[in-house]
């Protein structure tokens, strides 16, 4: 049945009872409404959960109760403008979103950004992945009760934060980088504040560690638990560390390098046996080789501008407004028309902290986008939860839904 | 008024009181210890370090709305936190505090009664708490409340004969069932080096049986919102609460009476009122124990709970039951 545009469509009772088996329909399983307001679902998920006692029959992911529409809203702004909100896609990743979007657009105009403000964002945006690890571990193991990692991970997570809040002026939605390259250089301390960052944060990953690896509760909870095979994660989509938890080596900063990830040395970590416990190693890992990432970008910060200047995409210097009328008048058409990248259409992609986040523009030559898709990840991955879950009991269903780690705000835009 | 029931009306007046404030200020001290594992300050806000927190709590959770869910049956969810809470009181009774002492010319001893078979009757009282959370949870009509009450009478089964048997082992090594003996027959040594894996196994389905971490798998609220607890609020809330703590207390001096030598200490004869201290020290630092284990661990899993119970510490009681038997009718 075709859906027309602003036609609700509304299901009968009959139509959904294929959501659940025969079983359910005679009153021999329960069926258990997990969600929306759940403590562990991560948000707004809504999960219809059969249960065979504590076995878990089948798991129906129910998503919609936090769309924002923003992919819409995307239509009716300019090129610039749409970066605060790629911000509130996955608002625990907005660096990776902020980028990902600017290099489409880049991509789409054939913009070069100076070395320098590459650099920048790959620090940035591997700080970022740690901070949203962090955010992952902490309410990870917060699911399986280990909760003072929880205000651990937090703590560290609140570092990060700083250094966002000394470039941006924010904490969480950043806005920093700009089509081109970025808002403004990174300012005085920058350096130091990542260096002593980089410095502290090797004994803390160390200590998580300590805490859950050896753990026989923590063992006993992840092992085992959630299993994927390399063959099923493929064909549902999976990306990121929860696919490259069950062993398949994609990570879009190695298959596809941007923003000179080719420059830096770097290990891709794998799990084998695509459960809990590996996702969990394999983003505790992930900590350890950004870190890495960032110690090599910062030693090779190379000095220049932070902003191409090409004018096509860049305000006029604000000196310049005061003698040149025709920087005054470039200005104010920058600021309100905006500028129109070339008729076409481009997919650019990065490896966010939840894997592939793509985003895709439509352009029509004009100075807003005809169509602007994100291909979120957590959206992606979510699918997979149903395989995972099955078979599980009621407690494995939290310590998966903590591992595929998803974001709701992606998963709706 | 016969002054053998004008005693007891006072030593019970003076328990109950010590528990209640006992359980208001643990869970203060619960809250503050947490916080320090976990790099935060904790309550501070009422009252200076915030000692008038448990206050502010019980004021607020007094003016909550009393609901009972439509659906709910109201009998058994209005008894329920009773039935949870008044057993958890009564073991207090045979639990000795102390040594014989004299207070104003009168010779008696810290304890309520000391009943003959003290141990039977503290396991027989333990038991009946569970019920409490398995009807409670059956009565709320809340699928996450009912799988919470089938946790717990899952639960109660695999730990409670485990349990059971590393008492016996307490009683085969004092050779009484009277609590009071049980802590004077500790005077050359206390059970716990004697009586090493009872002890272990003690204080591991003790974990279970108060249901605190990693066993509290009942209101596991990251799994089902709050288990048992989903529907209750206001003071039936607060029944349950109080007994979960005041069970934290009750655990404590279980374990210290069976095998950390109850009251004994030294000097404690010279001076009989050193033995509350003693007791006091030994209970507090269990419930230390306690709120760590909480504060570190992660929750183990419903089938977990019973493999371990079932497979592991079963066999381990009744291997030690066994040893216990041939090396007391060897030695007697």
């Amino acid at each position: 049945m075709a859906i027309r545009e602003g036609e609700v469509q509304e299901f009968t009772l009959e139509q959904l009872k294929h959501l659940v088996s025969e079983r359910a329909l005679r009153g021999e399983t329960v069926l258990l409404n997990v969600g929306p307001q759940h403590p562990s679902t991560h948000g707004v998920l809504r999960l219809l959960v059969e249960l065979d006692g504590e076995t878990i029959v089948s798991v129906v992911p129910d998503i919609g109760y936090l769309h924002t529409g923003i992919e819409k809203h995307c239509e009716s702004k300019t090129y610039t403008k749409i970066i605060p909100l790629t911000d509130r896609i996955d608002y625990l990743s907005p660096m990776s979103n902020n980028l990902a979007y600017v290099m489409a657009v880049e991509k789409l105009m054939g913009v070069e950004v100076p070395l320098r403000a590459q650099y920048i964002r790959v620090i940035l945006t591997e700080l970022q992945r740690i901070a949203s690890h962090l955010v992952w571990l902490g309410t990870h193991a917060l699911d399986i009760a280990a909760m003072s990692v929880f205000l651990y991970c937090f703590r560290e997570r609140e570092l990060i934060l700083d250094i966002f809040e000394m470039v941006s002026g924010q904490r969480m939605m950043v806005s920093y980088f700009r089509v081109g390259g970025l808002w403004r250089d990174v300012p005085e301390g920058f350096e130091e504040a990542v260096r002593a960052f980089l410095k502290l944060m090797p004994a803390r990953i160390n200590e998580y560690e300590r805490l859950l690896k050896r753990n026989p509760l923590w063992l006993q909870r992840t092992k085992g638990v959630g299993v994927i095979s390399p063959e099923d994660a493929i064909a549902w989509g999976v990306t990121g560390p929860s696919l490259r938890g069950s062993g398949v080596n994609y990570d879009v900063r190695k298959a596809q390098p941007y923003s000179s990830y080719d420059h830096f040395e770097f290990d891709v970590p794998l799990g084998e046996n695509g459960d809990v416990y590996d996702r969990f190693m394999v983003r505790i890992e992930e900590m350890r080789q950004s870190l890495r990432i960032i110690d090599q970008a910062l030693r090779r910060l190379p000095r220049g501008p932070y902003i191409t200047p090409d004018r096509k995409v860049t305000p006029p210097p604000k000196e310049e407004l005061a003698w040149s009328m025709e920087a005054l008048i470039h200005h104010f058409k920058f600021w309100t028309e905006g500028f129109s990248p070339p008729p076409g259409e481009v997919y650019h992609a990065v490896e966010s902290p939840r894997g592939e986040f793509g985003v895709y523009i439509n352009s029509d030559g004009s100075p807003r986008p005809r169509r602007v898709h994100f291909r979120a990840p957590s959206f992606v991955n979510l699918q997979a939860l149903p395989i995972m879950a099955k078979g599980g009991l009621v407690a494995d269903l939290v310590a998966i839904i903590g591992s595929i780690d998803i974001v709701l705000g992606e998963i709706d835009r | 008024m016969a002054p053998f029931l004008v005693e007891a009306a006072i030593k019970s007046l003076i328990l109950v009181l010590l528990l209640l404030t006992g359980f208001a200020y643990l869970t203060l001290a619960e809250r503050k210890l947490i916080a320090d594992f976990q790099a935060r300050i904790g309550p501070n806000r009422a009252g200076p370090y915030g000692l008038l927190q448990p206050l502010a709590d019980a004021v607020k959770l007094f003016f909550k709305e009393d609901f009972i869910p439509e659906y709910a049956d109201r009998v058994l969810f209005v008894l329920a936190p009773l039935i949870t809470l008044i057993p958890t009181l009564l073991i207090f009774a045979v639990i000795p505090f102390g040594p014989e002492l004299t207070l104003f010319g009168y010779r008696t001893r810290l304890q309520l009664t000391d009943v003959h078979v003290g141990v039977l009757y503290i396991v027989a009282v333990t038991s009946i708490s569970v019920y409490g959370i398995t009807l409670a949870g059956w009565a709320s009509n809340n699928k996450y409340a009912l799988l919470g009450g089938i946790r717990a009478s899952a639960q109660m089964i695999s730990y409670e004969l485990a349990m059971g048997l590393a008492i016996v082992s307490v009683v085969l090594t004092t050779g009484t069932l009277q609590v009071s003996g049980i802590v004077e027959a500790q005077r050359n040594g206390w059970l716990i080096f004697l009586q090493p894996v009872a002890a272990v196994i003690f204080f591991i389905t003790g974990l279970a049986e108060i249901k605190r971490a990693p066993f509290d798998l009942v209101e596991a609220e990251q799994e089902l919102t709050a288990g048992y607890l989903t529907e209750y609020s206001s003071m039936k809330f607060a029944l349950f609460f109080m007994s979960e703590y005041v069970k934290m207390i009750g655990f404590g001096a279980l374990m210290t009476t069976f095998f950390l030598g109850g009251y004994l200490g030294p000097f404690v004869d010279l001076y009989p009122g050193l033995g509350v201290v003693y007791f006091t020290l030994k209970v507090g630092f269990l419930i230390f124990v306690l709120i760590w284990l909480r504060a570190t661990l992660p929750r183990i899993r419903y089938d977990q709970l019973m493999s371990l119970g079932w497979k592991v510490l079963l066999p381990l009681s009744l291997a030690n039951v066994m040893g216990t038997a041939v090396v007391v009718a060897l030695t007697a």
